[in-house]
């Protein structure tokens, strides 16, 4: 089921590149030992990796391993559900807790596993909402700003003769590209996806991996998947974690085709998990 | 109690789109001969019909009843009746205007402190008091709405009234005896108390419903504001825009309790019929005159009068009940979106 053909490797793997970094492009984002709870339970042991900017990581691993948690720590939404972690999580070099949650948010978008569209909003003001939060009120800037992510999120030409009807009159997939417009509004420089195609049909899951290649052109993606094929078509690097741990890191070519930890081929084959 | 609970799954339905227009009830039970019908269905079905068309012809029946019986008056007075302010008995000449006024004035003043009282109260609940504070609080919310109104009506007399004549009312006109709210020598009993109790009684109804609506709100809904680098104020102004439709039923539900009270308002109003914006001003209601003179009206014609006080009382019950529904309705269909 896992088609290694897929993958189109053009590189040699090399796995004795430092498993834990992605090389010649800026480090983004720096995890270092994070420890995440939920109370007193411990839902991430001893994290350490690094997101490097125009890139696409995979997050993968069973069910209930951490990858939600994991994103969640990167911009502060953890804290939310009253979450608490040690360890250190930076932002360009920033502890991200030397900033305010609500300006990290803005450099660090996120999209969820089901679309989430505001339900009372037209798709114009769904995708303006971020920029109205920011305080701009312009109305030829937030329509300017507006098309322009629409076009980013491969949604204009559907969505332009209907700007004002409810975010939610939309199909699943087309909910899913206005909320990544949405987020792509507020210009992040980071943007976390969690699982954005699973609740999608097979086409709109395309257009979504697509939007995902253009976007790491300008945005450090990362992208938790369950879905192996989908984690070996869009990203450059692969975390594979385990039971709130990071089993490996690498190159996703190396993790698909020449995984040096065993749990890990196993799930990359669908042997487990 | 009860019926707010019952209000309120309807709200939540229709809110979530559950309810649809004409709810057809299915039948999963085996097809048999009769078209491919089912027996069982068949006579359920009609029996259902015949309830609710009882319910119909009750209010068809009741409201023909009201305007036979307040012939005399219409005949009598005209839309005079709704336009004059005399009400008095022993010259017969008769004139809702003073107790339609009582009644708005009243229910409108309430709903004034109520609404952002009871917002601020649900807020409170469903975004940022503790798991624990919220049951309690909620619970102690849903408790003044199963108080019974004479209760209320006791309250009223017996320690807000005094309280109100003795100290409130004095130091108000004291300070603020310049506006035309606070003019007059300060009685206890009157418009000032009449809307303090109804205010206690909707503040229960509105802020129990608009709570349930705000955490009716999915939590994804509520990261999306947040992923999106909204503070804690901004989701909330977020999420009041989603239970918008809700809160403004809630809003109209309060203002027909409000309107229809009869016993605590009756207790505490003063019972003058006259027209003062003034609180400190005893005055009426359309519900009060009725339950303070239907049992000593002896004449057809003031029988007659309070009848068609009821029926105005009616008319203003149902308008404000079926523009309840009409903006809920409203609200909901136009962001129900496609299936
Ligand atoms: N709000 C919460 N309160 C307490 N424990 C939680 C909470 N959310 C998650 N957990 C626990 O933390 C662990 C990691 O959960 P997480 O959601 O990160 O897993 P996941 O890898 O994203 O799983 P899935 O693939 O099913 O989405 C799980 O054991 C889970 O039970
Ligand atoms: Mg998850």
């Amino acid at each position: 089921m896992h088609n290694v053909e897929l993958l189109n490797i053009t590189e040699t793997a090399d796995s004795n590149i430092s498993n834990k970094k992605a090389e010649n492009k800026k480090e983004k984002i720096k995890v270092d030992k994070l420890n995440a709870f939920f109370g007193n339970v411990k839902a991430l042991n001893n994290i350490s990796l690094s997101f490097s900017e125009n890139t696409v990581t995979a997050i993968i691993g069973p069910s209930g391993c951490g990858k939600s948690t994991l994103l969640r720590c990167i911009n502060r939404m953890h804290e939310e559900v009253s979450g608490t972690y040690e360890g250190i999580i930076s932002l360009d070099d920033e502890n991200i807790k030397d900033n305010d949650p609500v300006w990290l948010r803005r450099k660090i978008g996120m999209i969820f596993q089901k679309p989430n569209p505001f339900p009372t909003m037209s798709i114009m003001d769904n995708v303006t909402a971020g920029l109205r939060l920011n305080g701009i009120r312009n109305r030829s800037k937030l329509k300017e700003i507006a098309e322009q992510s629409l076009r980013q999120a491969f949604l204009w030409d559907e969505v332009k003769d209907i700007l004002k009807q409810p975010g939610i009159a939309l199909s699943g997939g087309q909910q899913q590209r206005l909320c990544i417009a949405r987020t792509l509004a507020v210009s992040p420089e980071v943007i976390l996806m969690d699982e954005p195609a699973s609740a999608l049909d097979p086409l709109s899951t395309n257009k979504i991996e697509e939007l995902i290649f253009e976007l790491k052109k300008s945005y450090t993606v990362i992208i938790v998947t369950h879905n192996m094929q989908q984690a070996a078509r869009v990203s450059d690097y692969t975390a594979f974690m385990y039971l709130g741990e990071l089993v490996e890191y690498n190159k996703t070519a190396n993790i698909f085709t020449n995984p040096s930890n065993k749990r890990t081929e196993e799930y990359v084959t669908g042997r487990f998990g | 109690m009860q019926i707010i609970n019952l209000i309120k799954r309807k709200i939540f339905k229709q809110q979530a789109g559950i309810i649809s227009v004409e709810a057809p009830a299915a039948s999963f039970s085996i097809k048999n001969l009769l078209g491919g019908k089912n027996v069982g269905d068949l006579v359920f079905q009609n029996v259902l019909r015949f309830f609710a068309s009882i319910l119909l012809l009750i209010v068809v029946l009741m409201v023909i009843q009201m305007v036979n019986q307040s012939m005399p008056s219409i005949k009598q007075f005209g839309w005079n009746f709704i336009k004059n302010n005399t009400w008095d008995p022993v010259k017969e000449e008769y004139s809702a205007w003073p107790f339609i006024f009582g009644t708005l004035y009243s229910s409108l003043l309430a709903l004034l402190i109520a609404l952002p009282l009871s917002l601020g109260v649900s807020i409170f609940l469903s975004e940022f008091a503790p798991r624990w504070l919220e049951k309690i609080v909620s619970l102690l919310v849903e408790l003044l709405a199963a108080v019974p109104s004479i209760v209320y009506g006791l309250f009223g007399i017996f320690v807000l009234a005094p309280w109100l004549r003795t100290t409130i009312e004095p130091a108000l006109g004291n300070k603020f005896g310049f506006l035309p709210l606070f003019t007059g020598p300060p009685y206890g009993l009157g418009m000032f108390a009449a809307v303090i109790i109804l205010v206690v009684m909707i503040l229960p109804i509105i802020t129990s419903i608009s709570r349930d609506v705000m955490k009716a709100i999915p939590v994804t809904q509520r990261e999306a504001a947040y992923a999106l680098g909204a503070t804690k104020w901004e989701v909330v102004k977020i999420i009041l825009g989603g239970a918008k439709s809700g809160i403004v039923g809630a809003t109209l539900l309060g203002l027909g309790r409000a309107v229809g009270e009869t016993m605590a308002v009756t207790m505490v109003i003063g019972n003058t019929p006259q027209i003062s914006y003034s609180l400190f001003e005893p005055g009426h209601t359309m519900a009060s005159v009725i339950a303070n003179e239907f049992s000593e009206a002896t004449s057809t014609l003031h029988v007659s009068s309070l009848i068609e006080i009821s029926l105005l009382l009616f008319i203003i019950t149902v308008i404000l009940n079926a523009a309840a529904r009409l903006i809920v309705w409203g609200v909901t269909k136009k962001y129900k979106g496609r299936k």
